[in-house]
């Protein structure tokens, strides 16, 4: 099976979901002429990432009678939907989250759980940490998202792919830092190498969608990338350019590499478990 | 060993599509600055050029009688060389007054004086030019509040703020700042014969260096002595940075309310754009 994966690599209206809305709609549109099966939006592109106290204000409830999901929906009949918003649950908890949208429904929502609130970072302070990672079934597979400072933490693609995920779908919105003499900042090579090592030590599917922009003095790199069960790359978006790329993946690489490289086979999960028992019980 | 080679091109893609994002976002396509003849200011105003376009810049020189005619020449070069829009506005005869009124007056005060003159005469052009006040700090002064506060640090943006003067040279130099300039001994100009690194005592490559592990590298104090830094060097640069903070903050206010501006009223600048 080949899928056609768009990444949207943008920039978002600081706080105007409506702003946001419209252009996700425009763009969703071109992906889908562009023939894409799925498109992945950056983190919180719904409403741009140094909320601050507009994050409450901007926060949405992510179902059928909300307008703005309503409408995202209504898209997602079409073709499937990857987007960043800020989740307020039923008990007014505000959370980074992502939303995945197929066939005029909310297959799986997942809530930022590593919120980075140190250095130039200040997530704790504004959101709720999500305490859940989950795999979920979707028409191309198994699949499973994480958000920017989650796949810094090896834990929760290790545990997406124990869960049976073959396409790990990231959303960030990190900014570009560490000028050097290297043509590409210390920020964006990082975050690609750690990309292709998940995919070639899974033999999983890795795609990642990044901000574009500035926000204040913060740039965004972009830079989104597809890697194949190989640690090969498909596709990479430019540095800093506003762009929607798409690229074709062939589902059957999973066939293909899991049999050359049977990683996932000889994973010993119950040794894992009893080791983390043993680690978590001392004292 | 410490390196503090930039990758220039990329410095350069970063900065010129700040000033053009964070300008357009709020209605703007002008800028103007100051331009005294000195590298910083020139290499604000050459990536001002190449993100707005000449058209759309405004190179301002506001000279002293004071200052001298060469750094008022080498401003001329730049500004024909980039096609900028230009104007003169020589400060004399409105900062004497103020000067010659007290007898006590010093070197200091009065430079302070012309920087905040120069502050006013800019963010006036800036209504009629319908530009934001572009700025020219660089790290290095930055770190050590080498500045008048709401004088010449007082700006929009600050597009070269996160450069140590020696890649502020190394990106001048990229981009075509005339050799002259870069190669001049940096200087306020606020009296004759002056020089930045004279008054203070230390170059800024040797400076930079100290700065780049004790910001960027969070080395500390003693651990740069440790790598071979005079102890009473990193001393005084740890003293001045932090004497000079409150030049990078905003002025604190006294809480009083649920929510304060500064405290928990917090939203960026590009709030809503």
């Amino acid at each position: 099976m080949k899928i056609k994966i768009a990444l949207a690599q943008i920039s978002s209206k600081l706080g105007d979901v409506q702003a946001n809305l419209d252009k996700h709609l425009e763009i969703i549109e071109e992906a889908q002429q562009k023939g894409a099966d799925l498109v992945i939006f950056p983190e919180l592109s719904l409403t741009g990432y140094a909320l601050q106290d507009l994050a409450v204000n901007a926060a949405l409830r992510p179902h059928q009678e909300d307008p703005v999901f309503n409408a995202l929906l209504d898209a997602s009949k079409e073709i499937d939907l990857m987007v960043g918003f800020v989740h307020e649950d039923h008990r007014h908890r505000f959370y980074i989250a992502a939303a995945y949208l197929s066939e005029d429904k909310i297959l799986h929502i997942h809530n930022k759980i590593y919120l980075p609130t140190y250095g130039m970072f200040d997530e704790g302070r504004f959101f709720a940490e999500g305490d859940s990672v989950r795999a979920f079934n979707t028409r191309f597979g198994r699949v499973g998202m994480l958000i920017c400072e989650d796949f810094w933490h090896a834990s929760l693609p290790y545990l997406l792919w124990l869960d049976g995920a073959d396409i790990l779908l990231f959303s960030s919105a990190s900014p570009g830092r560490g000028l050097t003499e290297n043509p590409r900042l210390s920020s964006s090579l990082w975050v690609e190498h750690t990309n292709r090592a998940y995919a070639g030590l899974f033999t999983n599917f890795v795609a990642h969608a990044n901000k574009v922009g500035y926000e204040d003095g913060l740039n965004f790199w972009g830079g989104s990338t597809i890697f194949d069960p190989n640690g090969e790359l498909v596709i990479r978006a430019p540095d800093f350019e506003s762009q929607l790329v798409v690229s074709e993946i062939d589902l059957n690489q999973l066939h293909r590499s899991r049999a050359r490289l049977p990683l996932l086979r000889d994973e010993r999960k119950n040794l894992v478990q009893r080791e983390l028992e043993r680690i978590l019980g001392e004292k | 060993m410490i390196d503090l080679t930039i990758n220039t091109n990329l410095a350069q893609k970063i900065i010129t599509g700040f000033i053009k994002t964070e300008l357009h976002r709020v209605g703007f396509k002008k800028a103007l600055m100051g331009v005294s003849g000195g590298i910083d200011s020139a290499l604000s105003l050459y990536l001002s050029v190449m993100a707005l376009g000449p058209e759309n810049v405004l190179a301002v020189r506001m000279p002293y009688k004071a200052s001298p005619a060469d750094t008022l020449e080498d401003a001329q070069t730049m500004i024909d060389d980039l096609g900028v829009q230009s104007m003169t506005v020589e400060i004399t005869d409105m900062v004497d007054p103020l000067i010659n009124h007290y007898e006590d007056m010093t070197k200091l005060r009065a430079g302070n004086i012309m920087a905040r003159m120069r502050m006013i005469v800019l963010y006036d052009q800036s209504v009629p030019f319908k530009g934001l006040v572009m700025g020219t700090s660089n790290k290095t002064e930055m770190l050590l509040g080498y500045s008048t506060v709401y004088g010449d640090s007082a700006a929009a943006l600050q597009p070269i703020g996160d450069l140590y003067k020696t890649q502020v040279r190394q990106l001048a130099r990229a981009i075509g700042v005339p050799e002259k300039v870069i190669r001049k001994a940096p200087s306020a100009d606020l009296w004759q014969g002056q020089t930045d690194e004279g008054e203070l005592g230390f170059t800024y490559e040797d400076v930079d260096k100290l700065l780049y592990l004790l910001v960027d590298q969070r080395y500390r104090p003693e651990a740069c002595v440790e790598e071979g830094f005079d102890k009473a060097f990193v001393e005084r640069v740890m003293g001045m940075m932090r004497k000079n903070h409150f030049k990078r903050v905003m002025p604190p206010i006294a809480k009083l309310s649920q929510r304060t501006i500064g405290y928990d009223f917090l939203y960026l600048r590009d709030w809503g754009t």
